[in-house]
């Protein structure tokens, strides 16, 4: 079990309190991660994603155990501790102000 | 009793506004899908409780809602908009070429006769339907084979912002996009072609009368009378008598022919409205005073209406989308500004009245007159 945190638009949309939880086969990776949160949430499909190229929507950002990984491999294994279900992994709307 | 019900879709959420037919006193509801752009909210002519929402921001992407209850319920339907076939590519801003890319959707335009079919025009440009109320969408991929290689994106992106369907014939569609101009299909969207003789885009074009290119800024027809079009160009106020193959100028007298929107009137025809903005780099109303123009004689000879709207100091902008009639006698014209005014003229523009002044910039207004 796997604990994500949406940002507030898409709590809204999918209807869901801050955090929820998601059972994840391994290896838990940001790609099995979204696919689980997608199937579980299919409004959420191109919100997070592109639904075209499937690559992370330019101002969407993945922080996990105080780290930005949205730069990382979608394929690289995730902190154990967001495996476990310790950590959350944050999906978050990037700072786009000015 | 009639009422009216006016559909407004701005950079924070959509808001729907009700009125008896007095249209003097207004119930303000929403926002709904609050701090998503709302670029076009419309509905169904055939089911008016049917009404399609485009909703976007540049962090999550593109929405598409719907309602079955004239707006108090709303409910997410498809948002896979996927081009057909070859990718292809179009001109980029250094004039190398570039693929298509889906951005977001400009405008929902649903059938005069089945409130389950309704279009959508994306940026980058192209055209898709739903035969499905939005459940499913599929391009029409011919249109971007109308010389797409060679459009190219203006100031506010490669949009395809005006959809008109012909009432009388099915088969007709006209399209327009910005900076690359407007199509006509006469087969349902099997095959399309230019419809840009006589646009001259003096300034803008090393060719002013070239086949694509031209920015058109919006395009409308009156449903008795689909022949007629009439178009607001990045300049000039054009109209065609013969459904597109030929446009001639009907700027007249206006203080600047520059604008965005361009509406006719429900019942007349041959009555026309224009919102003149300073230039292509100065949005805002010449001199600070915020003017309707009308034309009753289909063009050239244009009035100004000023009642009720203000008449210094005034710099707000009225985007493409955002005027609109309803169908009640007399004719109501509506408009939205970037400055999150809504104005109402019940009497056909003689007299304004804003029925809300504080909301988020106004992108698109539409109306629906229940009966």
């Amino acid at each position: 079990m796997i604990r994500v945190v949406l940002p507030h638009h898409l709590r809204t949309l999918a209807n869901v309190g801050k955090e929820i939880e998601l059972e994840v086969s391994e290896p838990v990776t940001l790609t099995t991660a979204l696919n689980a949160l997608e199937a579980a949430y299919p409004l959420l499909r191109g919100t997070i994603r592109d639904r075209s190229t499937g690559q992370r929507r330019p101002l969407i950002r993945f922080f996990a155990c105080g780290q930005d990984l949205s730069h990382e491999s979608p394929d690289v294994p995730l902190p154990a501790a967001v495996a476990s279900g310790a950590e959350p992994l944050l999906i978050v709307g990037a700072m786009a102000g000015g | 009793m009639a009422t009216v019900r006016v559909l407004v879709g701005t950079r924070k959420g959509a808001f729907i506004l009700t009125s008896d037919a007095a249209r003097r006193d207004w119930d303000i509801n929403g926002p709904f899908f609050a701090g998503w752009e709302i670029y076009h909210i419309k509905g169904s002519s055939v089911n008016p409780n049917c009404i399609y929402a485009s909703q976007s921001t540049a962090w999550f992407g593109q929405l598409i809602q719907r309602s079955d209850d004239g707006g108090a319920t709303w409910t997410p339907v498809s948002n896979e908009f996927v081009y057909q076939g070859d990718l292809g590519t179009h001109q980029w801003y250094d004039g190398t070429q570039h693929p298509w890319e889906f951005k977001r959707v400009w405008v929902l335009e649903p059938s005069p006769t089945d409130a389950e079919v309704v279009y959508a025009g994306v940026e980058d440009a192209a055209l898709f339907r739903s035969d499905d109320g939005g459940q499913s969408w599929r391009e029409l991929p011919a249109l971007r084979q109308a010389k797409g290689s060679l459009w190219q994106p203006g100031a506010g992106g490669m949009c395809l912002h005006s959809i008109l369907l012909d009432p009388t014939d099915p088969q007709r569609l006209f399209t327009a996009i910005s900076a690359a101009g407007a199509f006509r299909s006469d087969d349902g969207g099997q095959s399309w072609r230019p419809a840009t003789h006589g646009l001259k885009s003096n300034w803008e074009l090393p060719d002013p009368e070239a086949e694509i290119g031209h920015c058109v800024h919006s395009i409308t027809m009156h449903p008795s009378r689909p022949q007629v079009l009439f178009m607001q160009k990045h300049w000039d106020v054009m109209r065609s008598d013969d459904a597109g193959e030929n446009w001639y100028e009907i700027s007249g007298n206006l203080p600047s022919d520059f604008g965005f929107p361009i509406a006719v009137h429900a019942h007349e025809p041959e009555t026309i409205y224009v919102v003149p903005i300073q230039s292509d780099s100065e949005h805002y109303p010449p001199e600070g005073r915020l003017r309707v123009y009308r034309s009753r004689t289909g063009g050239n000879e244009w009035e100004a209406l000023t009642h009720g709207l203000p008449q210094a100091h005034c710099y707000v902008n009225v985007l493409r989308s955002a005027m609109a009639v309803d169908a009640l006698d007399p004719c109501g014209v509506y408009f939205g500004t970037t400055g999150g005014q809504v104005y109402v003229s019940p009497d056909s523009g003689d007299h304004w009245r804003a029925i809300v002044q504080h909301l988020p910039p106004v992108l698109s207004v539409e109306v629906q007159t229940l009966r």
